[in-house]
């Protein structure tokens, strides 16, 4: 009985979502979403819709502060409590905006080395996780040997996260780069940081990367990768054929599975609301701090 | 034409209707490791392409973890070696590897060769101070021929 009434709740929660969505995407995932955005806007333009809340678009920013859409795992004492936590440590440390395919530094208190700090930089191939949980993975080529270090977000050994590059790439995840040419994810561990001029959007990186000949770590060509650019050439006539029958070309249209991927925008708003000034209070602060560093004048010399 | 359609539907669902994960990338027995330092015989099996091969993990489990001693088969002979680098999932903050990497070497944990070319985890100079005691074996000398720590 319970579960029936639960399951028609699911179902008018659902149809509402779908009824007010509006061509507004509400996933986390950043390069699709941004796409489906700017045609929503301009189907907005067109009908003279009211303009999106310009809150919302922090769930790009700080993807981990939305929980996980799955029913089973919310709580939202829990969320709630975790939102505190995670605002308290972003008052200690800068926590920057990064994506997958940006560059990071990420140095960290180590009790095994001799230094007792640890840095690594490496391309961002994976962010995951919701709450104090998010995670990030780093990957760099040392030497001829692929490294990769995984990394919790909230982490209270982290001394310093700095982005070398920010930037996106074609992809939401970057597993390929495994199975790419090593050329692909080395980058060296003296990179200066690149600054972008203020207010101008996240370059997207249009980088296609070359893959090795077989065999792989997974099947990359079932996938619809956009940064492979020479997977054909190691493709044989079955693996075409099986990729044609795996293919899952409903699932644009499947309101019901992005759904279930997504937090209703009402839940947004919420959660939003909760956070939104003292994120904002923090980047100003953050952004004074760094306009200090970068325009430091130069001292007098004696004499 | 219907009896042709749902025979359709059964055999697709025959063919993915089951669940595949990946691999867990473990090191047990009789799997082929990398050796990554300069010693005579394992430069020489690297080069060949006959990379060794693992028969015995030293320790309860049977399964490899970073810094574990293991017994490898190399170019017909018994040696043992050190796990320096794992290619499965890692705990936050431990590097994982594209490749599980293993340095030789002797029974009294001295190093075969004299220079490890690819990085090190910093975690294994806790871990092989913790294995090392007075009267046995030595570890330690492993990492000071380490060239990098990651």
């Amino acid at each position: 009985m319970s579960l029936a009434l639960r399951k028609t709740t699911d179902i008018v929660a659902a149809t509402k979502w779908i009824l007010r969505r509006g061509c507004l995407n509400l996933s986390t995932l950043p390069e699709k979403s941004e796409v489906l955005e700017q045609s929503g806007n301009e189907v907005k333009r067109r009908s003279g819709r009211k303009p999106v809340n310009p809150i919302l678009k922090c769930r790009h920013v700080y993807p981990e502060f939305l929980p996980d859409p799955n029913p089973k795992w919310r709580n939202s004492l829990r969320e709630k409590l975790e939102r505190m936590d995670m605002l308290k440590r972003r008052n200690q440390i800068e926590i920057p905006e990064f994506y997958v395919g940006s560059i990071l530094a990420v140095t960290i208190s180590d009790p095994h080395a001799q230094s007792k700090t640890n840095r690594f930089v490496g391309i961002c191939i994976e962010r995951k996780g919701s709450g104090l949980r998010a995670e990030f993975t780093l990957r760099n080529v040392v030497d001829h040997q692929g490294v990769e270090i995984r990394y919790d977000l909230y982490d209270p050994t982290i001394h310093q996260i700095q982005v070398l590059r920010l930037e996106k790439r074609l992809d939401d995840k970057l597993f390929y780069l495994r199975d790419a040419l090593p050329e692909y994810s080395t980058f060296p561990f003296d990179m200066d940081p690149e600054i972008l001029p203020e207010g101008t959007p996240v370059p997207i990186n249009p980088v296609q990367v070359k893959l090795k000949p077989r065999p792989w770590l997974e099947r990359w060509e079932r996938q619809e990768l956009k940064g492979i650019s020479n997977i054909e050439e190691h493709l044989k006539e079955k693996d075409r054929v099986r990729r044609e029958l795996r293919k899952k070309p409903w699932e644009k249209y499947d309101l019901m599975l992005q759904y279930r991927k997504t937090i209703p925008i009402e839940e947004q708003n919420d959660i939003w609301s909760e956070v939104y000034n003292q994120l904002h209070q923090l980047q100003v602060s953050q952004k004074k701090i760094s306009r200090k560093r970068t325009y430091s004048t130069p001292k007098t010399q004696l004499g | 034409m219907f009896t042709s359609l749902l025979s359709k539907i059964s055999s697709r669902n025959l063919t993915c209707g089951f669940h595949t994960t990946s691999c867990l990338n473990e090191v047990r027995l009789l799997t082929r490791l990398r050796v990554v330092d300069n010693s005579e015989i394992g430069k020489r099996a690297m080069a060949e392409g006959k990379p060794p091969k693992v028969i015995c993990v030293y320790n309860k489990q049977r399964v490899g973890y970073i810094g574990d001693r293991v017994m490898v088969a190399i170019k017909g002979q018994k040696k043992k070696g050190i796990l320096v680098g794992l290619k499965q999932t890692q705990k936050v903050k431990v590097p994982k590897f594209d490749s599980n990497n293993v340095v030789l070497i002797d029974d009294n944990g001295t190093p075969l060769g004299t220079r490890i070319h690819v990085p090190i985890p910093t975690i294994l100079r806790t871990i092989l101070k913790e294995r090392t005691h007075s009267k046995g074996a030595d570890y330690t000398k492993l990492l000071s021929i380490a060239t990098k720590f990651v």
